[in-house]
Order: C-alpha cells, then structure tokens, then sequence
C-alpha cells in the first residue's frame, strides 16, 4: 500500500492543509497540483523577462514552509509548480535549502515546453482556424504524462518538480512506480488516473466548494483539511483526511468530483491513457472514508495536447454601486451614459448589474434587490484604451446618476488559450538532479 | 419544487463549453429525474446562457447526470468579459429549474 495525499489543487491554494498531511498522515507522497492553462502562459511570459524566473510564484511560499517538515521523513513531493521553468524552480528549491542549511536532493523535469515545435499555421482545436490568427503566441506546452516524471522517481530525489505534467498524471506517476505496473495496462493506468482525478482539486474532495447551509452542510470548513488516498496493488484506493481536520469525506462530495470538468464521462482523456468513468464504483467504508474501485480503461491517446497562450489585449473593468429606492433603476441609467460615451470605441463591452442579472447574465426570478452594483467591461488594443472604462465609470461620480459610491478600476493583460495537438515522437523529456547537502559545522 | 429541492450540481469548465454535474440526495429519486431533466429542458431552461449543445450522459453507476453544455462561457475562460469566466456559479442557475 502506499499513501499519497494532496497538498494544493490550484496555484493559490492555502498552504497550511499540505503542513498538517506532512506531519500528521505519514504520507508517501505529498503532490502540489498548481497550474492552470493561463497560469503557464502568464508564467511564461515572466521568463521571457527573466531567465531565472517563470516558476510558480507561490513556489518560494510553499517550499520554506515544507522543506523543514519533510526533512528526514520518507515523504516525497511531486509538483507542477516549475510551470514555465521548472530548472529555475529547482534552484530556487536548492537555494531555500541552503538558507535553511537543510540537505535536499530535487530532481526538474522538462520538455512540455514545445513552443520551438508548433507551426503558426497548425489549427486550434476550439475554433478551427490557424494559431496566429488568434493573436501574437506567447507559449506552447504539451500535457505530458507518467513517462516523463518515471526517471525521476527512479533517482533518489525527494522533490520533483515539472511543468505541464496533466494533472492526474502527478499521482499516477509514483503508483507506477512502486507497483511496477505496465504502462500499456490500461485497465490499472484508469484505476489510478480516477485516483489522481479525485485527489487532484484538493478541498474538493473533503467538503471544500460543496457546503450550502441548511442544505449540504459541511463541519469546521475554516479548517478544511485536504485528502489523501491509500492505494493498494491492484488499483483500488480508500479516501480520507487527518483527523480533527474540518471537512468532510462522503459520496456525495466523491461524485461531484468525479464528474468534475468531465466533458465524457466515458472517455476521460489523459496523456496516459482513455478512462471510462462509467464502471467507476464509490463505497463507503465508514464515516469519512470512501472506497473507489472499478475504472476500465480504452487505450492511450495518439497526440498530446498542446496548450497555446496567445496575446489577447487588455480588459478594462470597472463598478459603482448604487443603494436604496429606485437603486437597480440608477444603476441601469449609469450603464446607459456610459455605453453612450465609449461603448461603441470598443470591440467588445458589455454592461452587467450585480445584483441582479451579472454572474448568470440573466435572472431567473423578479429582484428589486436593495443594492445594484453597476459593472462596465470592454476589451481593448492597449491599457491607454482599456483605462477608458475604469475612468469613465469614476466619472460618474460627479457626471452621473444621484448617490453612486464605491467606484473601482481595473485593467489586466489577457492572454488567450486555445490547444493544438502534438505527435508524442515529438515531445522529448529530460531530468536534471540538483542538490543541497547540509554544512554541519554551521 | 424546484431541482434544488432534490438534486445538488457542480460546475467545471473546458475551453468554452461548462460540464453540470446533477445528483440527486435521495438515489430512489435518479429515474425521475432521468424521466424530466432531459438535455432539452436544461437547454430550454438555460436560454440566453448556452448558446451551443446540450448533451446528456447517464452516469447511473453513481446515480448522477452530467450534462455537458457548448459555447456557454461567451467565448471561454480566458478570454471572456462575463464576471464569472469559468461559469463556476451556474450549477445553481440549473438548480433554479422548476421539476414539477
């Protein structure tokens, strides 16, 4: 058996629940799942600037917390949060390690980065049309799966840090390599990869994006605790989290993770193999621990997907609120002056009320809420441009509808993603081992 | 009663298109809704959100529905002007809907 829990589900993810895993579940393997497909591209980005930098930006947070804990226990860490630059991530891993004076071996591991490998020409899946029609590209990374993470866990390194890595691959990985099982066993590879699936949000699986009061209820959520799994041989795992942790484990949080951004529930695709979700089986042993057991598996994909970022201009934003009688009405006129005013220098903009129709873009009930909070968006060439909205909606201040408060301004770079496919042959994976070794005369 | 009263939802995101996860609390209740909540009524009942296809999968080995729903995110996640970009919050635009 081994144990593997999991200590992040999204780059900004709260760090305490992966300490509290380290030092009270004896775990095997501790895996940090931080990347999301803008997160690379921005990341990028950052290394075009600096060559030393483009790893995760929580990484140095992260590692000076847990480098202490995890010395001289049998726990290793798996991570993405090398993002765009894993080699420069294992340095900074090896510096905090020195600061520290903590010995520490860690192993990077690259080659999803295949931006020197697409052709502006290749097409993107979403919209058929050619990458560079999209807009100047900023980063291309394959998903790469177990084979790439396999030479590391081979080496003695206790943190292993990639880039792209798909993210159940991150747990598939290590129970490859403890129990030795065949990578063209597709069967065992869904097994696992429904256990990397339902580990790799984190909270997700203990309670945590669930609660609804009154409804579905969840314990001491301010303490949500993270899971982890212990995996046997042939593929079945039991769930649970370190006692006295908030949250909870049940069916119903395993099944809305299961089916969690799964566009097929019978052909969940990986880099490592086609998973069919639909023979899935979930018992409960007892409170809080859940049995998983049953995935059947199709075959590999024959293409990586590939991960384009792309500049995609700015995004000016900004709110005003207004309260009190006939509010939604004010609210409404504010919108109007301000469509008025630029809507039309603008390629996209559009006008929500918070309130009342802003995160569904419509109601579905009749609301005369006591508050409306005006939110004017448009995409833009240039921040210059972008600013505009945020400006004018500052104006209405003293320009505008009566009683306005509040008003915020925002303008962010947005970099686009759509994918393309990649032959494997062409994605070639490379581990470098870096070390600190302790000075014990310090 | 709405669905809220028997089912609960999540909502995960792909590129433009949004996946709704419907389970009911009580598994005696997966036949009527897999009699009711059908792919048109979702798309019916989420005019003017998703613009593409609905698609229904029948995931009874844990009683639950995933509804799969194209061009529901005004052009995607990372692009789109909308306050919630990853149409995180619409699992419980779904569960607004009227079963009967």
């Amino acid at each position: 058996m081994i144990r593997i829990g999991s200590g992040a589900g999204f780059a900004g993810d709260r760090i305490e629940p992966a300490e509290i895993l380290v030092e009270h579940a004896n775990l095997d393997y501790l895996v940090l799942e931080c990347l999301a497909e803008r997160t690379i591209a921005l990341a990028q980005k950052r290394k075009k600037q600096d060559a030393h930098s483009g790893y995760d930006v929580l990484l140095e947070k992260r590692m000076r917390s847990l480098i202490p804990k995890i010395s001289g226990k049998k726990v290793r860490i798996i991570t993405n949060m090398g993002a765009a630059n894993p080699i420069a991530g294992a340095n900074k891993i090896i510096e905090i390690a020195k600061e520290l004076n903590i010995t520490v071996k860690v192993a990077a591991v690259t080659g999803d980065d295949v931006l020197t490998k697409i052709s502006p020409d290749d097409l993107a899946w979403e919209t058929g049309e050619p990458l560079k029609e999209h807009g100047s590209i900023v980063s291309a990374n394959a998903y790469i799966g177990v084979d790439a993470l396999l030479d590391a866990l081979k080496s003695d390194a206790q943190i292993i840090i990639a880039g792209r890595i798909a993210d159940p691959s991150l747990f598939l990985a290590p129970m490859i390599h403890e129990f030795n099982w065949s990578l063209d066993d597709y069967d065992i590879l869904a097994k696992g990869t429904v256990i990397g699936h339902l580990l790799e949000c984190a909270g997700q699986l203990t309670g945590g994006y669930f609660a609804d009061p009154g409804k579905k209820d969840i314990k001491d959520m301010a303490n949500l605790g993270f899971p982890f799994a212990d995996i046997l041989a042939d593929g079945s795992a039991t769930f649970s989290k370190v006692e006295n942790t908030g949250g909870q484990i049940t069916l119903r949080t395993a099944k809305e993770q299961l089916l969690y951004e799964v566009i097929d529930p019978n052909a969940y695709i990986t880099p490592d193999v086609i998973a069919d979700f639909t023979s899935v089986k979930l018992e409960e042993l007892s409170e809080g621990r859940i049995k998983v057991d049953g995935a059947v598996g199709l075959s590999k994909p024959q293409k990586l997907k590939v991960s384009i970022g792309y500049e995609a201009g700015y995004i000016g934003e900004g709110e005003i609120s207004y309260a009190g009688p006939n509010a939604t009405a004010r609210a409404r006129l504010a919108g109007d002056i301000i469509e008025e005013r630029i809507g039309h220098l603008l390629g996209e903009f559009r006008v929500d009320l918070i309130g009342v129709n802003a995160c569904h873009r419509k109601s579905f009930r009749e609301t005369d809420p006591y508050e409306v909070r005006l939110r004017v968006v448009g995409k833009a060439k240039s921040t210059a441009e972008a600013a505009i909205i945020g400006e004018e909606v500052e104006a209405l201040y003293t320009n505008g509808p009566a009683g306005g408060g509040g008003a915020r301004k925002v303008v962010n770079e947005v970099i686009g993603v759509v994918s393309t496919f990649i032959d494997r042959e062409q994605v070639r994976f490379q581990t470098q081992l870096k070390e600190y070794v302790a000075n014990e005369t310090l | 009663m709405k669905l809220y009263d028997i089912a609960h939802c999540r909502t995960g995101d792909k590129g433009n298109s949004i996946t709704l996860s419907v389970i009911p609390y009580e598994e005696s209740n997966y036949e009527f809704l897999k009699e009711r909540l059908t792919a048109d009524v979702v798309k019916q009942h989420l005019k003017g959100i998703v613009e593409g296809e609905v698609k229904r999968y029948d995931v009874k080995n844990i009683q639950a529905l995933q509804f799969v729903c194209s061009e529901a995110l005004v052009t995607g996640v990372t692009t789109s002007l909308t306050l919630d970009t990853h149409g995180k919050s619409l699992s419980f635009a779904l569960l607004e809907l009227e079963i009967g």
